[in-house]
């Protein structure tokens, strides 16, 4: 056989049946269930007298609406309550396991899908939303999907799926200081655009991917769908093995059984072969990558942090020098401002990018010892799960945080996508650690940055964006 | 769920002159908190069209519109046809963003591309999305935001759309969303055909992998 990509192994091994128009129906090991995007695919079913097919592939957990203060008292706003007492009522009648809000496993459903151990290698795993591509870095071919097919994979287990192209991106070398997985990808999106992967499944792989740790793998695949990717593919390593061994969901290990070991064999060879070709190839040296920032209201929209807002008089093709324009027009910028001048309004740290243990780590080193400035309105630290907090108060980076006046919350999407009570108002502009900078994203009118959590830290410090290569 | 079997029509053509026009952009997240499949119509694009903040259950026949939003003005009323710029439907993979397209009437979207999610989701609700070239999308642009807005004839069985004073232009769609399009057909349903598949795939991937059926 020819050489394969991890994308051809995976794909191949999950095929039922192809049709005469070449469209496969593809197995689905696993899916992941929020609130926002599950209701209707479930009346659908209940319209339609089915049943799930195999209800314990699946996993529900409310993140999207859930308060991050003041939990005991429930959800204040009706529709948001209505929306996750739906998911609870929709869990039950189909025997779908469920975290509720008050579980210390709740959280957002790409950090507790991996935590759990219910994100393994070389398994489909669809999610209607699509932050899906997270899991990727475990090596699992996973992707988000419409409510109707969240319905589908309910119903069938299966998806109507046609192959995607496939991209290589290399990234070779070694980081410098203060730049991370976050830095990685969003270059990754400055270089390609954020319509550069459209129609394929990236596979990241070189040295400088290879050295990131498992959060820094799903920061980089949580945004392969900002470049446009159906999904994102890191190869499996020890790294990915040690990871998952022992979690609650991943296959036992001990106690005489050896399904994790005989798993991990099969994950292992899963990776691509050497000489498998991709559609395209991109590369970029792990060295010249600097802390980025994004400037506009696309993730393409991104700069090095040293560097100045683009002119869009100087943009030759009419169309991107219009949008740029528009995009300088919505975020209250100049052509050519300096982007450490950028002042903040608020912080956001957290999102299923960015809100997992090392990052909040990585933001906590940045506050140490320092105080948030008092131009910043807001600074919010928002775990990415119950687990996730517990572990950080375990290492006291919330009186970290607490001492330098952040406000240290409960886990869920909080800021990122503002459809609970945490958000921006018109005008306001925030230092944010999530994946999209699109208009009203954090709230009607306000502005949006994307950085990395040590860029984000530092910016709420100093009340402007700071190199952190320079503190 | 089964959709409406798609119908040949004619209408004229709104031109949404942005680029990476997003998922957010067309239905904001407030909306999301529905649990209903329809119902979002006076909602799509609701930041650009009014000039007041937008809530669910809000009605909109007084809410100050925004005059300078394409689909305010009064040539493109009734409208069913929706050109756009390259990536169109980027961002979340919010099912809403079509709901919110079919229930204000638009049934056929023209652009350079399309995001994968939103692609499929849209097709999943009996519209049609139609890539064309970049120049052929300059062209009808330029057609579409004369004094005269531009009508277009919209024949899915023939694979073809005819704007008026231009010789027609060939749709490539991929067969399988082609039948399902015509027919109004239940993906559900089909997939359920294959059960008997489904059940021996299973089967072997459970001595394959054990544990993944454990
Ligand atoms: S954190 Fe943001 S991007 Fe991630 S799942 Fe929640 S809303 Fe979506």
């Amino acid at each position: 056989m020819s050489p394969r990509t991890l994308y051809d192994k995976i794909w191949d091994a999950h095929v039922v049946r192809v049709d005469e128009h070449g469209t496969a129906l593809l197995y689905i090991d696993h899916q992941l269930v929020h609130e926002v995007t599950s209701p209707q695919a479930f009346e659908g079913l209940r319209l339609a007298g089915r049943k799930p097919r195999r209800p314990q592939a699946t996993l529900a957990v409310p993140d999207h609406n859930v308060p991050t203060s003041d939990r005991h008292l429930g959800i204040v706003d009706p529709v948001s309550r209505v929306q996750v007492e739906t998911l609870i009522a929709n869990c039950r009648e189909f025997g779908v396991q469920l975290f509720d809000m008050d579980d210390l496993r709740q959280g957002i459903v790409h950090v507790v899908g991996p935590e759990q151990g219910f994100t393994q290698p070389g398994m489909t795993i669809v999610c209607g939303d699509s932050h899906t591509s997270t899991h990727g870095a475990f090596g699992a071919l996973s992707f988000g999907v419409g409510t109707s097919e969240v319905e589908h994979v309910l119903a069938t287990q299966c998806l109507t799926q046609k192959k995607s192209k496939s991209m290589l991106v290399r990234v070779d070398g070694v980081l410098g200081a203060g730049v991370t997985a976050k830095d990685i990808v969003l270059a990754i999106i400055g270089e390609i655009g954020t319509a550069g992967g459209t129609g394929h499944v990236i596979e990241y792989a070189g040295d400088a991917i290879e050295a990131l740790s498992m959060e820094g793998r799903m920061t980089v695949c949580n945004m392969a769908i900002e470049a446009g990717a159906r999904a994102g593919l890191i190869g499996i390593d020890q790294k990915t093995i040690e990871y998952l061994r022992g979690r609650p969901l991943a296959p036992p290990d001990g106690n005489g059984r050896d399904d994790f070991e005989r798993a991990a064999k099969y994950w292992l060879s899963l990776n691509s072969d050497p000489g498998a070709e991709y559609d395209r190839v991109v590369q970029l040296d792990a060295a010249s990558i600097r802390p980025q920032v994004t400037w506009g209201t696309s993730p393409e929209m991104v700069a090095p942090v040293d560097a100045k807002v683009p002119d869009p008089a100087e943009i030759a093709d009419p169309v991107k020098a219009g949008s740029y324009r528009h995009a300088l027009a919505y975020m209250g910028l100049e052509p050519g401002a300096t982007i450490k001048q950028i002042a903040l309004d608020k912080v956001f740290i957290g999102s299923c990018t960015n809100g997992r243990i090392e990052d909040l780590r990585a933001a906590a080193e940045v506050a140490k010892g320092q105080r948030v400035a008092g131009s910043i309105k807001q600074a919010l630290v928002v775990p990415g799960s119950g687990l996730v907090k517990e572990q950080a108060e375990a290492e006291g980076l919330d009186q970290i945080f607490i001492a330098a006046g952040f406000e240290w919350r409960d886990p869920g999407c909080s800021m990122c996508l503002a459809m609970n009570a945490d958000r921006l108002e018109p005008g306001e502009r925030c230092a944010s650690t999530s994946n999209r900078n699109f208009e009203g994203r954090q709230g009607q009118g306000g502005r949006t940055h994307l950085v990395s959590p040590a860029m984000a830290a530092a910016a709420a410090i100093h009340g402007h964006f700071v190199d952190v290569r320079e503190l | 769920m089964p959709m409406q079997p798609f119908e040949n029509f004619t209408s004229v053509v709104v031109p949404l002159d942005r680029a990476n026009v997003d998922t957010d952009a067309i239905i904001p997240k407030q909306f999301l908190k529905s649990i209903q499949r329809t119902g979002f119509g006076p909602y799509l694009f609701d930041e650009w069209r009014y000039h007041d903040h937008g809530e669910p259950g809000m009605d909109c026949s007084n809410r100050p519109l925004n005059p300078d939003f394409v689909l305010n003005d009064p040539r493109y009323q009734g409208a069913k046809i929706l050109l756009a710029r390259q990536n169109f439907g980027c961002g979340s993979s919010r099912e809403h963003a079509p709901w919110a397209l079919a229930d204000y009437g638009f049934r056929v979207l023209i652009a350079p591309s399309f995001a994968d999610i939103f692609h499929q989701n849209a097709t999943k609700n009996g519209i049609l999305p139609v890539v064309l070239d970049e120049a052929l999308v300059d062209e009808l642009f330029a057609l579409a935001g004369g004094d005269t807005p531009l009508t277009m004839a919209v024949d899915l069985h023939n694979l073809k759309l005819s704007p008026e004073g231009r010789a027609s232009i060939e749709i490539n769609i991929d067969p399988f969303h082609h039948h399902c399009l015509i027919h109004g057909l239940d993906d559900i349903a089909l997939t359920l055909e294959h059960a008997d598949a489904i059940t021996a795939y299973e089967q072997r991937r459970a001595t394959e992998t054990p544990w993944l059926f454990a």
